[in-house]
């Protein structure tokens, strides 16, 4: 089994990236794991159809933290456009645990393990999870 | 202290999980099998298989016979009152949710109430919340102290002329409290309530007597005494089984049909509608028959050895908060390390080849109340060592290390 607390993993939920409220957000939306305890908030900052800036704040184990930690970096200065492509290959990278062609995943290929278990997959995917109903709560 | 080393009875034991020796700390959940149970399974399956109570051949008549021999063995092991209380189901689950549907729904009326507690397992919760939402009755709940027992002196309160039932976790599953069900049993029936009690962690652990408990409904499952999955029991006392509907219909619950009508079958048959668990109810008899020969009394305290010695080393760790009393409990040690998530500690255990359980146990409001989100659990039974505790504590001083 591929080892699921990788340095680069612990990296993230030690010292969590863009951790915190958002001085000028623009939406934000929470998330939650009741089964597990997981939660989550991201705060957003649109600029025209833009992730001008983004954080989260939140509790829960070192997957959904770290997870949530790769989100942020990974998605600032994306267009929603952009956010939903990268949501749907987030899926199927958890899924598989395959990187998709072209697309590196960067940091989150310390997730990759994930794909083998069951029942850790939803603390890995509820950071995005989370920013899809985010997306969603936006009007066109 | 068990007078014999059990743990070659235990081939699972000698599996290597991520390459270190097997830990298992999670018997709380499930049990592991000793030989005796699994060929127990295996010899009625090669040599007397047969469908119960139906076959006029020479298997279906061995069957029949296992089949009864096995409600005549787990009747015996609880000293239940009346053989003819003893229903097999498919786990307390079932058991629980038989008395809610077929007690619950005729006997409790509305304005009634129904008392339980905070610390009830899911299994011992919904049913009622459902129960009491059909009816119009009220849920009332006897509070848990600080030091995770309950208090009696609420319970004489909350237990009064307007109660239908009380139902009650005879062990806690996460605070490992053993609560005075003997007291709550005086004080139902002094009311004229019923009183139930889930019996999932404490029939397994401890000798358990009916005849002096005297409880109304005891509701326990097989797989978390050595047994197989897919069976356990309710006992009834059979004069409010008599009054009870049944709870599935079908085959073998019925005595005579017509086209329009049908009349029930006695006690138990009434509640055990369509094939039962016949090859698992023959291995739980051999696990009943494994305990007894071991002693229920020397499982309670060898149980309790090993659970002291865990609560001793885990509190000898830097802030790690322990949840439920210190002393007088069951076989299970919640707690939390601070900075650990219980997913990753158990995911960190695991590496190790300890396996212990974490997340809330089917027990959210005890979460709540006791302000976590999760618990990390190791639960013990005859198979553990000292040594396997001292496993656990220093894998647990690794995980810490790793993400703390």
């Amino acid at each position: 089994m591929t080892d699921l607390y990788s340095d680069i993993l612990l990296d993230h939920y030690k010292l969590p990236r863009n951790k915190g409220k958002l001085a000028e957000e623009t939406h934000s939306m929470e998330g939650k794991n009741p089964l597990c305890g997981d939660e989550l908030i991201l705060h957003l900052k649109l600029v025209d159809d833009r992730i001008a800036d983004i954080s989260f704040e939140g509790n829960g184990c070192a997957i959904s933290m770290a997870s949530a930690s790769m989100l942020t970096e990974d998605l600032k200065g994306r267009t929603i456009a952009e956010v939903q492509k990268r949501i749907e290959q987030f899926r199927s990278f958890i899924r598989e645990g395959k990187v998709p062609d072209g697309e590196p995943m960067d940091d989150m290929t310390s997730l990759a393990g994930v794909a083998q278990l069951p029942v850790r997959v939803k603390c890995a995917t509820l950071p995005w999870t989370t920013m899809e109903e985010a997306l969603k709560s936006i009007p066109e | 202290m068990l007078g014999r080393d059990v743990r070659k009875d235990f081939p699972i034991l000698n599996v290597k999980v991520n390459g270190k020796p097997l830990v298992y700390l999670d018997s709380a959940a499930s049990s592991q099998k000793p030989n005796e149970v699994m060929t127990a399974y295996c010899k009625f399956c090669e040599s007397r298989y047969a469908n119960v109570h139906r076959g006029i051949h020479t298997l279906g008549e061995a069957a029949t016979g296992d089949y009864e021999a096995a409600r005549r063995a787990i009747a015996a092991f609880i000293k239940a009152p009346a053989l003819e209380g003893v229903i097999f189901t498919r786990g307390t689950t079932e058991s629980i949710n038989l008395v809610a549907h077929s007690f619950g729904s005729k006997f409790i009326k509305h304005g009634q109430a129904i008392v339980l507690t905070p610390m009830e397992h899911h299994a011992n919760l919904i049913p009622w919340q459902q129960v009491a939402k059909s009816v119009g009755a009220e849920l009332r709940f006897i509070p848990i102290k600080s030091d995770g027992t309950l208090d009696l002196a609420e319970a004489r309160k909350l237990i009064d002329h307007k109660t239908a039932l009380v139902a009650v976790t005879h062990v806690s599953n996460v605070l490992g409290t053993i609560n005075p069900v003997g007291e709550l049993v005086q004080l139902a029936h002094k009311v004229g309530a019923k009183i139930l009690i889930d019996g999932a962690q404490s029939v397994p652990h401890m000798p358990v007597n009916l005849s002096e408990l005297n409880a109304d409904f005891y509701a326990f499952s097989a797989h978390k005494m050595l047994g197989p999955t897919g069976i356990g029991v309710l006992y009834g006392r059979p004069e409010i089984l008599d009054d009870m509907e049944p709870y599935m219909t079908g085959g073998e619950m019925i005595r005579e049909v017509f086209l329009d009508h049908a009349t029930w079958n006695k006690l138990p048959y009434k509640f055990e509608a369509g094939t039962p668990a016949i090859a698992e109810a023959v291995s739980l008899t051999a696990a009943v028959a494994y305990l007894e020969e071991i002693g229920m009394d020397r499982i309670e305290q060898f149980d309790q050895h090993l659970t002291m010695h865990a609560l001793e080393k885990l509190s000898a760790e830097p802030k790690l908060q322990i949840y439920g009393p210190r002393t007088f409990r069951g076989g299970v040690v919640s707690f939390n390390v601070p900075g650990v998530h219980p997913h990753d500690l158990a995911a960190l255990l695991d590496r190790e080849g300890v396996a212990i359980r974490a997340g809330h146990h089917c027990c959210q409001p005890l979460m709540r109340w006791l302000g976590v989100q999760a618990t990390a659990r190791a639960s013990v039974y005859l198979y553990n060592t000292l040594d396997d505790i001292d496993q656990l504590v220093a894998a647990v001083r690794t995980a810490r290390a790793i993400l703390a």
